[in-house]
């Protein structure tokens, strides 16, 4: 029971964090089928802004402050980056980002240094909420919870309530349409495209002290972050924030999990020993390969649904 | 406009590239090869050895280099990966360098070290010799030794049994967590070892391998440990791996000692950060704080010129102590030939910039020298990364008490 309810916590924490991630992505692939490799980059970005801004005039005003210079920088890559390169197909854009990505890291890497920045979590916010069975649950984590609950609310109601919401929303799926009615439709690929940096840059200002602020953040944030875009689907807000829950609960019971196939194997009475055949993958403790259960998702995922979880159209 | 401007940026990149291959062919040199991880997850790594070796090699120059020549190191990245590091050995031999020095990895320090002994049997004429700066699985020296192959680092039974007798009487319950490889099985492998032999009265109540450099979050692995009861962590974990998961362990603020091998390293500190004081052990060759403490002056001064230069500790005696017995034995053998050098090497004695005693062991070619446990809390002299805590020596062992057998049978080329 202590186990499960502090696992349960911890994979809400990470899950959100995923979401605040995967949200603008998923907006930006279903919208503009960019599948932007530079996303997580962002979330380094946002780290390190808010690292050097909070260090002059504090965390709250480099709360506000990183994910709007994140979204400046995402604008600009998408009017005078991505616009010009987007005549020549995705591919062209694919590689983009892709170079993009690598461009980020390298100046990250010459701006801050190769070592972790130390990034840390605000006074105000460094104590501990609760306690659950003697594991501390810190305040922070708690925070971020909320932040992340608070912008899925906003990205819901901007959405489903506003009039730019609606017309994201047609822009997704018809932007031919969208553009023939008289939206300006490059002008809401580039606030997509803002909004969804900001956002990464966003996760990035509350998940760089949470975890480790340092060069190798983006390349190990990336493609998980693509497992849960795919999984969710296409053009579905609903279904990446599933698919985050999911991957971040997924991990983090992953971990106190301490079974093996031959665990569920010795339920339908058949014992393996050393002498059965692959008895060696039959034994390995689902921890050891906790990391790689969201991959396994995502091949079986487009394999029997490609649409993902929620989408609306094939990925 | 932009490919353009884009074809224009490559240019350059490719202009400053040749730019810096340019040194590298200058003559009158004695090169050092040098390959670890320069980018990727791991560069912090590679970054931080890199400019602790030049650092030392500008003052060993200075003192004469060998045989009137500078040393010069060639760095090669190998992004983590075996095969790069085959072709960073491949590039070294063909320029006739007859050192490749590398520290990150077992498993490619396995791979040199085969790659090696081919490419000597089969071209004595560019023969090569492997530094090993930090590779420590216990098996290199052992099972899988070499001629070529001098290990300059003690290796994973080495600091399992300095970290076996570091461990207090009261505790009695510990949790391993390593990585899944070579070097992470031989931690697990070697530090139940020496429990069972030590301290019997030890349990292990864990044993965890994890993804090498894939885990981002570590505090479910926390919530086991809590959940396990143990009192010490030992963990062999290094660069993202040691700094995410202690700092996970850190704020969720459960009472657990750590017992690593490589919280000292670049980044480990601000990791650790304030909450971590005097909770963190280390087994290490060398702290800032270690020169003070014994009253060396002229060693103090010589880490703390370093300190002043770059934002991280200086943790690389151990890479000093390398040079010096590399510019012995050049001398000593009185040419740059590898074979020459090689044999000057073995069994030679030197005394290390602390002043304590060291050997290149004959039998199997793993240096023995001095190790130390430290302990990361405040009040120290020297503070690690501008955290305000440091590391403070809390035990000393010196080589003769460190010294174990080897299984190494080697095989020696004719002379």
């Amino acid at each position: 029971m202590e186990v499960f309810l502090v696992s349960l916590l911890n994979g809400l924490v990470y899950g959100m964090l995923l979401f605040m991630l995967a949200s603008g992505l998923t907006l930006i692939l279903s919208m503009m089928g960019v599948l932007n490799f530079a996303h997580a980059s962002a979330y380094m970005l946002g780290a390190y802004f808010a690292f050097t801004i909070s260090q002059y005039i504090g965390f709250w005003p480099a709360l506000v402050l990183a994910p709007l210079l994140c979204g400046t920088i995402g604008a600009a890559i998408e009017m005078y980056g991505l616009r010009r390169v987007h005549r020549n197909g995705h591919i062209a854009e694919l590689l983009f980002t892709f170079g993009l990505a690598l461009i980020i890291e390298k100046v990250v890497q010459m701006t801050w240094g190769l070592i972790p920045v130390p990034y840390r979590i605000p006074a105000g916010l460094d104590f501990p909420l609760f306690t659950v069975y003697g594991t501390q649950f810190p305040a922070y984590r708690a925070f971020m919870l909320l932040i992340s609950a608070l912008m899925f609310g906003a990205i819901w109601l901007g959405l489903t309530r506003t009039r730019i919401g609606l017309v994201i929303q047609a822009a997704l799926h018809h932007p031919e349409m969208v553009g023939a009615l008289g939206h300006n439709v490059p002008r809401v690929f580039t606030t997509v495209f803002a909004a969804g940096t900001a956002l990464a840059g966003l996760a990035g200002v509350i998940g760089g002290n949470y975890h480790v602020t340092e060069p190798a953040m983006a390349f190990t944030m990336g493609p998980i972050v693509f497992v849960v875009v795919v999984f969710g689907g296409l053009g579905s807000l609903t279904g990446c924030f599933i698919a985050s829950l999911l991957m971040g609960l997924i991990q983090t019971f992953a971990v106190v999990l301490d079974y093996s196939v031959a665990d569920l194997l010795k339920w339908f009475g058949f014992t393996v020993t050393s002498a059965t055949p692959f008895h060696e993958v039959l034994t390995v403790p689902l921890p050891r390969i906790g990391a790689l259960l969201p991959y396994v998702l995502l091949v079986l995922i487009l394999v029997f649904r490609p649409r993902g979880l929620m989408g609306t159209r094939d990925t | 406009m932009a490919m353009r401007i884009l074809a224009r940026a490559a240019g350059v990149a490719l202009l400053a590239c040749v730019a810096l291959a340019g040194p590298a062919t200058a003559q009158g040199t004695i090169k050092i090869a040098y390959t670890d991880p320069l980018s990727g997850p791991f560069a912090q790594v590679g970054d931080a050895n890199l400019k602790q070796m030049q650092y030392i090699l500008d003052y060993i120059n200075s003192k004469g280099g060998a045989l009137g020549k500078k040393f010069e190191l060639v760095p090669f990245d190998n992004k983590s990966q075996p095969s790069d590091a085959l072709i960073a050995l491949k590039s070294a031999t063909d320029q006739n360098i007859p050192f490749i020095m590398q520290c990150s990895g077992s498993n490619i320090a396995a791979a040199l070290i085969e790659a090696v002994d081919k490419h000597n049997s089969r071209n004595p004429e560019s023969r090569i010799i492997y530094v090993n700066c930090g590779a420590v699985a216990t098996e290199l020296t052992n099972e899988k030794c070499s001629f070529w192959h001098f290990r300059f680092d003690a290796h994973v039974a080495m600091k399992a049994e300095v970290m076996a007798r570091a461990l207090p009487k009261e505790v009695t319950k510990v949790y391993l967590l390593n990585q899944d490889y070579l070097f992470g099985q031989s931690v697990q492998r070697d530090v139940k070892a020496f429990l069972a032999k030590l301290r019997p009265d030890v349990q292990v109540v864990g044993d965890e391998l994890i993804p090498l450099g894939k885990i981002k979050d570590f505090a479910p692995y926390i919530t086991k440990i809590k959940a396990s009861g143990a009192q010490v962590l030992i963990t062999g974990n290094w660069g993202p791996d040691m700094n995410l998961l202690i700092k996970a362990g850190i704020d969720s603020g459960i009472d657990l000692r750590y017992y690593t091998l490589y919280a000292h390293i670049a980044g480990g500190a601000v990791a650790i950060g304030p909450g971590g004081d005097g909770k963190v052990r280390s087994v290490m060759s060398f702290n800032e704080n270690v020169a003070p403490e014994i009253g060396n002056k002229e060693a103090e001064e010589w880490t703390k010129a370093f300190r002043d230069k770059y934002p991280f500790d200086f943790y690389a005696a151990g890479f000093r102590t390398i040079f010096e017995y590399l510019q012995e034995a050049t001398n000593k053998a009185g040419s740059a030939d590898p074979l020459k050098i090689a044999l000057a090497l073995e069994g030679l004695k030197h005394k290390d910039f602390l002043g304590y005693e060291t050997v290149m062991r004959k039998d199997d070619h793993q240096l023995i020298s001095e190790y130390f446990v430290g302990t990361f809390k405040k009040g120290v002299k020297y503070d690690s990364e501008k955290t305000g805590l440091g590391w403070a020596t809390e035990a000393t062992i010196l080589a003769k008490d460190l010294e174990q057998p080897t299984s190494c049978k080697m095989t020696r080329p004719a002379k």
